[in-house]
């Protein structure tokens, strides 16, 4: 499966990474090249950048003949932004996109953007850890 | 009308004011700390401070009511988002959206954004406007109808030089209405002969622009 990443912070890093690793062909993207430094070492895929939020950026990570697209900068309304230009300009059929908000994680969620936010899930784990403890 | 706009910079605050003067009911919401004071200091009541992008400001702002929702920050994502929760989640009727990038229009005006608007792209026109020498300038765009107004100067070696328009074949979905010659205008019939350094106006679908150029040598 060929993947473009935008963003390369820790979970674009380490999911660049992962999927590197079990045989994918990977393309990730940031604004910053001292962002790919938090890549493996052994990390074999391209590593583009510029503004994700570009088709002529997103045309240059292989989005053309992408399989599947994950935004994940920090940025919320920039990984709406490039997910749906993915979904809509690029007709990627699988997009996922990192939402902070979860207000806006659920208006997106129902305008048919896959969408995970961090804030609920990581808030329900630590709630189901603590509920644990008498 | 009850209007609410996104984005207190120097567009966001004009716009207001322009409004306000037209005796809508606007109000402004400007997330940062330092310019929200002064945006409300001259504007008052009119200006709340917070991120439009967040539905919890939108709520408290009364998204529901509004009958347009502006969104005019300098940055396209943001503008974005504004509009497409004021619609979903909000039924606002109609959002206009502020592009900073003019090939974001497409993608937006699919994501059902009412109206988009481009400073970049028409300050680019204005200005290709007043150079000199062979033109060729989109003046306007017709959302809707999927059409362009053009205009175009006719370069010296045209292939329509001296040809009456009736022996011209112009592409089928396209209108010359207008010619301006040494700044006389001329309302164009099928016997009007062309000359070189003629100002061609011309509406035209999109499809049709490239065909219209190459005809009259401005490809």
């Amino acid at each position: 499966m060929k993947v473009v990443i935008l963003g390369c912070g820790r979970v674009g890093a380490t999911l660049a990474t992962q999927l590197d690793q079990v045989g994918h062909s990977v393309s990730i993207i940031d604004s910053s090249s001292d962002a790919f430094q938090r890549l493996s070492s052994k990390f074999r895929g391209n590593k583009i950048i510029g503004n994700g939020a570009q088709e002529d950026v997103l045309r240059r990570a292989g989005i053309e003949t992408a399989d599947a697209f994950a935004a994940v900068t920090n940025g919320d309304n920039r990984n709406i932004l490039a997910s749906q230009i993915a979904k809509e300009i690029f007709h990627i059929k699988k997009v996922v996109c990192r939402i902070y908000d979860p207000l806006r994680q659920r208006t997106f969620d129902e305008l048919g953007l896959e969408a995970i936010c961090p804030t609920t899930v990581v808030a329900d784990m630590l709630f189901d850890s603590l509920s644990g403890i008498r | 009308m009850y209007i609410i706009i996104g984005g207190g910079g120097d567009v966001g605050y004009y716009l207001t004011r322009s409004l306000l003067h037209q005796g809508h009911e606007v109000l402004l919401l400007e997330k940062g700390h330092e310019r929200y004071q002064s945006l409300s200091d001259e504007l008052g009541q009119s200006v709340l401070k917070g991120d439009a992008c967040e539905a919890r400001i939108m709520d408290e702002a009364g998204a529901q009511r509004a009958d347009v929702v502006i969104a005019v920050t300098g940055e396209d994502e943001d503008n974005l988002v504004i509009c497409q929760m004021a619609k979903k989640r909000f039924k606002v009727a109609r959002t206009i959206a502020r592009l900073n990038n003019p090939k974001h229009e497409a993608l937006f005006q699919k994501l059902g954004i009412d109206v988009t608007v481009s400073p970049t792209k028409a300050i680019l026109s204005l200005i290709e406007t007043e150079l000199p020498g062979p033109r060729f300038v989109q003046l306007m765009t017709l959302k809707k109808a999927g059409l362009e107004i053009l205009e175009m100067s006719i370069p010296s070696l045209s292939p329509v030089i001296g040809k009456e328009l009736n022996q011209i074949n112009l592409p089928r979905r396209c209108n010359l209405v207008l010619i301006l010659r040494d700044n006389e205008p001329i309302f164009p019939t099928s016997d009007t002969t062309l000359q070189a350094n003629d100002d061609i106006y011309a509406l035209v679908t999109r499809e049709a622009e490239e065909e219209l150029r190459t005809i009259f040598g401005t490809a």
